[in-house]
Parts: structure tokens; C-alpha cells; sequence
């Protein structure tokens, strides 16, 4: 969910690694050892999950903030124990874990609601079915037309990214909002901004409890399978996983587990008797690397770079304007324009930029009505934020032009709003522009914040896409190519303005 | 140039009267000027001299039109400058006064003839371009930098910025010059330059008022006024005037300005 950020490394360089390290294969995921012997000597098995999933998988109880609860929590520590090692949980941003296990290093096993599919089969090693479910449509209880998948074309559903419910509400024709969590997309339908969302039966279950607003709009279809992920070629710790799971599915270990959670359904019965059909053996064909078909990648890149541009010059212009009126409040203002411009300052530079977009673009709906759509929302969001910086930029502009100035302005006769418009004003903004062009620049980098409310800019481009390839260095360079593309046309532009002023 | 303005013979041209200005920081009162009446005739020029804090500077804003006094009325030609409002008094500095620093304040980054046509650039009804750059061209030619036209501040010595900020001084074709330490920030040739550019202008009719510490440079005005706490203390004619033209002849030539070409 954070966005990726290149800043800490000049641009040119970053690129220029990310190039020559391109030029050498990824390493063969199925060269991987055998890591049982490692776990059982270790005695602990490392599972992980994101915690930001929530009811009823993975989240923290109302009552005791501090444990961590959930079927797939229960689940995993059953799990561990039956292969007769501890349990420990690590805690793992959810769109990453394949590309996490892949690598190795921070955690042994995933039980992260992980669909059984050929995409990820590619990927990594995945074990029988733990878990059985569905996919629930759900819509508004007053919108009584919906009543399956195929009477959504051309209509707006929310789904998680890279799941079946996307490939599905993709082929039923559906306007596919992505969306990198489970909760959001329930308030975004109940404040009508989409129209329906489609999602698996677990996560309906639980969210439909306390949202009298939505109601489940037909059955769940589609079945589908959560799995255990391995890495890829582990096939001696996949088979004592697959005979764990299948004891605690018939000792009614898991029947009393999801039980609880009002989970259990008699689909659940596959889970006993599923046998490998051997989709495992006949993975998707993959192209071999993102890098290696730019022409299919960079333009879908390009397009998504369109958006972040859009947002970044907007943002900035908001910003540009709205903060030289608090610079000109600060500076000049009676007393309450300056504790205002001082405040809000202090207010949007202090308190985090994603805390900010929540606000505006939840916060305001539900607490106001104000329903901004996700493009205004974020515009307003960068815009308002960023106004702060630029304020101080153009302050520091405006302390910075000699006194003199202003008095021999009006000296000569100039009325006070002429020798700021004439005088003050543009020896400031020159003065201000290196620090104005860092912040453009800046800005289009914090531009990928946000994909948290569902715009799918560069940075959210890459990083679905990376998903499908399977390949986050090509893609990588591309990316990170086009952003220093941007970058650098923005300060060529900048330094074109400064020669002008600066001949 | 200046007759023609003049109402009345008989009303001196600037006419001082049981001036006070206080200003109030915090919970102190400060008194800067205590009750100063003065007058200066036309075509004067005074040096007022004083310690800091002694009420130059604010008498000098006073007479600018940048400040308004407390109590106490000042009229300037004939005209009660107290009764004007603010766009009035910026028309007012505009068209009769010009003004000189001792840190010259021209605009960096711009040409001499560019700072020089400033104070005619925003001028209702506009001025045409072509007259504004020839009535630049030609004070510029008036404190001899007739060659330097096209060159900013930056490329300019001291002495020779000072001369575009006197340029700029004179192209609105004021009246009244008020000069705050124009020589502050100068050697002493170049001072003698500089005086010698005001006793040319001041032969040429312009009344200038010239606040020094300087009692050297003050030797090159008719009159002398001296103020401490706010009061003139004492006024002034010394009987024998410096004279910058022949002082500076008697120097080696370096770059002298050549006299006003304009009567």
C-alpha cells in the first residue's frame, strides 16, 4: 500500500543499476532447496498474512487491540502444531507475499487467503484446498435490479486486485475499480459511488453483518480454493502440509474453527475429498520477462504515466496558487490571516499525506455528503497538502527580497499592491524556483499515493502488472524510466524559466 | 522647468508646521519627531545631520509623503499633503518627488534604462513606450552613463549605481530631490562625484534635501540643519560652499560626469 519511492537515489543512477542488473536472469525459482530440514531444526514455522485483511481472516478483536484473531489465524497455528513446530506470525504487505516467498528470507510459509489458481501455481508451490469459497455479489439493499454478474455491463464493481472476482467482473463486462483492500470498496458502495462489489463469500459474510445498507445479490458462484503457499519446488514440506490439512479437516478441527466464525458451509466437504487434477503440472505459459516485451508493457506503462500527470499538474497548480495566498497571508496579513496561514502549515505538513486522502476522500462523504470523486479527491488531497511547502517556499522568497526594495518602489510612487504584484512578487518567485521545481518533481513521485483510493496511475500500473509478469526488475526499469523522464522534462522546464528570468 | 508649478511667490515651497510624530510599540511611547516647524525656500538644498534616533529619518519620510505625522500639518507647494489619501500620495510622490538611498535599491537583473523608465512604466493615462525610453535615454545622458545604458546593476561600480538611482530620480522631472546618505556607501572621490551631479541639478533649479553624517559632504549644501531627540537643535548657512566641480578638477580624471544637458 505504500507507495514505491525512488527518492532516496538520484534518478540516472537508479536507472542505470536497474539496467545492468536487468541484463542478468532472475534466478530459477525451482533450483530452491528443500526447507524442512531447516524448519524442523529451527522448530518454529514462519506463516505470513497481512493483518490490514481483516474480519473474519486475519484482525485485531474490538475488545483486545493487542491479539490478533481470525479462521486463517486459528487455522495456521493448528497448522503448526499438527507438524509439530511453533507458530509465528510475520506480518507482510498482502499484494507482495508471492513476490515475499519468492525471494525467501522473511517467512517460510504463507496462509493469506491465496487463491489456488494456475496464475499463482506458476509462482509458487500451493497446497490442497484449506478453505472453500465463493464468489458473493453483493450491491445496495435499495437497488433491488442487480441480481448477478450479468446484468453488470457497464456498470462500476469493485474488486481486489489480481483475484478471480477481478478476472470475472473483467469478463462479464463489467468497469473493474481495483481496490487494494476489502473495506473500502463496501463504503465506496454504500455512498454510491460504484455499483456493486464482488467478492469472496468470506468477506461479504462478515462486512454485510454490520452494513444494513448492502445486501447479498444472488449465491455465491464460482467456487474457488485458499491454499498454502510454499515456495516453488518444495515438495517435501507441500506434502506434509497437504496430510496436515487433510487430518484437520477430519478430525473437525477446521469444521469447529470455521464454525465459530460462522464460515462452515457443506462445500467444505471438498476440501476432503479434492484430489490434484494436475493444473499444478500444466502451469500458465509466462513470457519470460517483462523487460524482454516492452512493446506489450511500455505502453500500458505510458498510459498509466498519463494519469500521474494529470494529477501532478493539477495538484501543482492547486497548490502553486493556494499557497502563495497563505505566503501573502503569513507575510503581509493582519494578525488572524497570519495565525491561520501558520496553522494550516503546521496542520497539513505535520500530519501524514495518506491520514489526508482517507479524510477528504472518505471522511468527507460520510461525516458531510461531500461525495468527490476518486481523480478531485486526490487533486484537492496533493493539492491542499503540497500548498503548505509551496507556501513556505514562497515565503522564504518574499523575506528573502532586500527591503530596500519595497521602499524605494514606493518611493518612486508605486501604490503598495503595485510594488508587491511588480516589485516584491517576481524577485520572490524567481528566488523560489529551485525549491518550487524540487517539489513538482516530488510530487510526481507522491503521486502514486493515490492508488489507495483506486486510481490506477504509473505506480499502481507497475506494480499490478509486475504481478501478471512475474517480473518486478524489467517492469522496474521502465517505470523507473519513465519517471525520470518526467522528472527530467520538469527540470529542464524549470531551468528554462530561470534562464529566462536570470539572463 | 519649475515656475510654472509655483502658486504663489510668497508661499515657501516646503512649509513644516508644529510637526509630531509618535509611534507606539508595545505599551512605550517613542516620540521620533517633538514639534519641528521648518521651512525650505525653492531651489535649496539642505543636509540634515543627526545621530540615529535623533528624528532624521522620520522627518525625511515626512517631507517623502511615506509617513504621515501625528500632529501637525506639512504642505508642500501650496498643497495640505495630510488632506491626500493613499493612491493620491503615491500620484503625488510619482509626479513632484525623487527619491535617492544610500543603498541605491535599483532592480537587479535589469538595465540601467529599464530601472531609469520604472517610475513612468505605470502611469495612468500610459505613457508611450518610445517617449519613456527617450526621457530615460536622456537622464541617463544627464549624470554622464549616456554609454551604459544596457548594462544591470551587477556590471556597474558603485558610484556609476548611484548615478542610474539619481537617473531614476530625475526622469518623472521632480520638483523636490530627498537624498537618504547618498554617499554613504562610496569612497570619497566618488562622493565628491556624486555631490557634484546634485550641485549641477541644484543649480538647475531642484530643491534637494540630503540627510548625512558627513559634516564633509554637508560643506557642499547652502544649509546645515542639526537634530537630536526629535528637535532641530540648530540651522545653519556656512558662509564659504564646498565646490564638487572644482575639487574634482583639481583630482586625477577617471570617470567625471559631464554636466546637466538640459538647462
Amino acid at each position: 500500500m505504500t507507495p514505491s519511492r525512488f527518492r532516496a537515489l538520484s534518478a540516472p543512477v537508479l536507472v542505470l543499476v536497474l539496467f545492468v542488473l536487468g541484463l542478468f536472469p532472475a534466478p530459477s525459482s525451482s533450483a530452491r532447496a528443500d526447507s524442512w530440514e531447516g524448519l524442523t531444526n529451527r522448530g518454529v514455522v514462519r506463516w505470513a498474512n497481512d493483518a490490514e485483511g481483516g474480519a473474519p481472516y486475519i484482525f485485531h478483536p474490538a475488545d483486545d487491540a493487542s491479539k490478533l484473531v481470525g479462521f486463517e489465524v486459528e487455522f495456521a497455528e493448528a497448522l503448526c502444531s499438527r507438524l509439530g513446530l511453533r507458530s509465528e506470525f510475520v506480518q507482510y504487505n498482502w499484494a507482495n507475499l508471492i513476490p515475499g516467498l519468492r525471494q525467501g528470507g522473511n517467512f517460510d510459509i504463507v496462509v493469506a487467503a491465496l487463491e489456488r489458481t494456475p496464475e499463482n501455481l506458476a509462482q509458487v508451490g500451493m497446497s490442497r484446498p484449506y478453505f472453500v469459497f465463493g464468489q458473493q455479489l453483493v450491491a445496495r439493499a435499495a437497488d433491488t435490479g442487480i441480481t448477478s454478474l450479468d446484468g453488470l455491463r457497464g456498470r462500476t464493481v469493485g474488486v481486489l486486485g489480481a483475484t478471480l472476482s477481478q478476472r470475472l467482473a473483467t469478463e462479464a463486462g463489467a468497469e473493474v475499480r481495483v481496490y487494494d483492500e476489502n473495506v473500502n470498496y463496501f463504503r465506496d458502495l454504500e455512498l454510491g459511488r460504484i455499483d456493486a462489489v464482488l467478492t469472496d463469500s468470506p468477506i461479504a459474510e462478515v462486512n454485510l453483518r454490520d452494513r444494513p445498507l448492502l445486501r447479498r445479490a444472488g449465491r455465491p458462484f464460482a467456487p474457488g480454493f485458499y491454499a498454502v503457499a510454499v515456495p516453488a519446488g518444495d515438495t517435501r514440506l507441500l506434502e506434509r502440509i497437504d496430510g496436515a490439512i487433510l487430518e484437520l479437516y477430519r478430525d473437525g478441527t477446521l469444521e469447529r474453527i470455521y464454525r465459530k466464525h460462522g464460515l462452515w458451509s457443506s462445500e467444505q466437504a471438498t476440501i476432503g475429498t479434492w484430489t490434484d487434477s494436475g493444473e499444478a503440472a500444466n502451469p500458465v505459459t509466462r513470457p519470460a520477462g517483462g523487460f524482454a516485451r516492452w512493446n506489450v508493457y511500455l505502453p500500458i506503462l505510458l498510459r498509466a504515466a498519463v494519469t500521474t500527470v494529470w494529477v501532478t499538474c493539477a495538484s501543482m497548480a492547486l497548490a502553486v496558487a493556494w499557497g502563495l495566498v497563505l505566503a501573502v497571508g503569513r507575510v503581509y496579513g493582519p494578525a488572524p490571516a497570519r495565525w491561520f496561514s501558520i496553522a494550516y502549515v503546521e496542520v497539513f505538513r505535520g500530519t501524514p499525506l495518506l491520514l489526508q486522502l482517507y479524510f477528504v476522500y472518505f471522511g468527507l462523504a460520510q461525516q458531510l455528503g461531500w461525495k468527490l470523486s476518486a481523480g478531485a479527491a486526490a487533486v484537492l488531497t496533493l493539492g491542499l497538502n503540497y500548498a503548505a511547502n509551496e507556501a513556505e517556499n514562497y515565503r522564504a522568497g518574499l523575506q528573502a527580497v532586500p527591503r530596500g526594495q519595497t521602499e524605494a518602489a514606493l518611493a518612486l510612487g508605486m501604490t503598495p499592491w503595485l510594488t508587491f504584484r511588480r516589485i516584491l512578487l517576481p524577485q520572490a518567485l524567481r528566488i523560489s524556483l529551485p525549491s518550487v521545481t524540487n517539489d513538482f518533481i516530488a510530487l510526481f513521485k507522491d503521486s502514486s499515493i493515490v492508488s489507495v483510493i483506486g486510481l490506477v496511475e504509473l505506480t499502481k500500473e507497475f506494480l499490478i502488472r509486475a504481478l501478471d509478469a512475474g517480473d518486478y526488475l524489467g517492469l522496474g526499469v521502465m517505470t523507473a524510466a519513465i519517471y525520470f523522464a518526467m522528472g527530467w522534462a520538469a527540470s529542464a522546464a524549470a531551468r528554462a524559466i530561470e534562464r529566462r528570468l536570470h539572463p | 522647468m519649475t515656475a510654472t508649478r509655483s502658486t504663489s511667490a510668497a508661499t515657501p515651497f516646503i512649509e513644516l508646521s508644529r510637526l509630531c510624530r509618535t509611534y507606539v510599540s508595545g505599551e512605550v511611547k517613542v516620540h521620533a519627531v517633538r514639534d519641528v516647524s521648518l521651512t525650505i525656500g525653492r531651489g535649496d538644498f539642505v543636509a540634515v545631520m543627526g545621530s540615529s534616533g535623533s528624528g532624521k529619518s522620520t522627518l525625511m519620510n515626512t517631507l517623502g509623503c511615506l509617513d504621515r505625522p501625528t500632529s501637525g500639518s506639512y504642505r508642500l507647494d501650496g498643497v495640505d499633503v495630510d488632506g491626500l489619501d493613499r493612491s493620491a500620495l503615491a500620484h503625488f510622490r510619482n509626479h513632484r518627488l525623487g527619491f535617492v538611498f544610500q543603498g541605491f535599491h535599483l532592480l537587479p537583473r535589469t538595465s540601467a534604462l529599464e530601472n531609469v523608465e520604472l517610475p513612468l512604466l505605470y502611469r495612468v493615462p500610459m505613457i508611450p513606450a518610445s517617449t519613456r525610453r527617450s526621457q530615460a535615454r536622456s537622464a541617463l545622458g544627464r549624470v554622464g552613463l549616456a554609454e551604459r545604458l544596457d548594462h544591470h546593476p551587477s556590471q556597474l561600480s558603485g558610484g556609476q549605481q548611484q548615478r542610474v538611482a539619481i537617473a531614476r530620480a530625475l526622469v518623472t522631472q521632480p520638483d523636490l530631490i530627498l537624498a537618504d546618505e547618498p554617499t554613504g556607501n562610496l569612497d570619497t572621490r566618488t562622493s565628491i562625484e556624486v555631490m557634484a551631479l546634485f550641485q549641477d541639478l541644484n543649480a538647475a533649479g531642484i530643491t534637494i534635501v540630503m540627510v548625512t553624517h558627513e559634516p564633509d559632504i554637508a560643506a557642499f549644501c547652502h544649509r546645515t540643519i542639526l537634530m537630536r531627540d526629535g528637535r532641530i537643535v540648530s540651522d545653519t548657512r556656512p558662509s564659504a560652499r564646498r565646490d564638487a566641480r572644482r575639487e574634482l578638477a583639481g583630482l586625477p580624471v577617471v570617470d567625471v560626469p559631464t554636466g546637466p544637458s538640459e538647462p
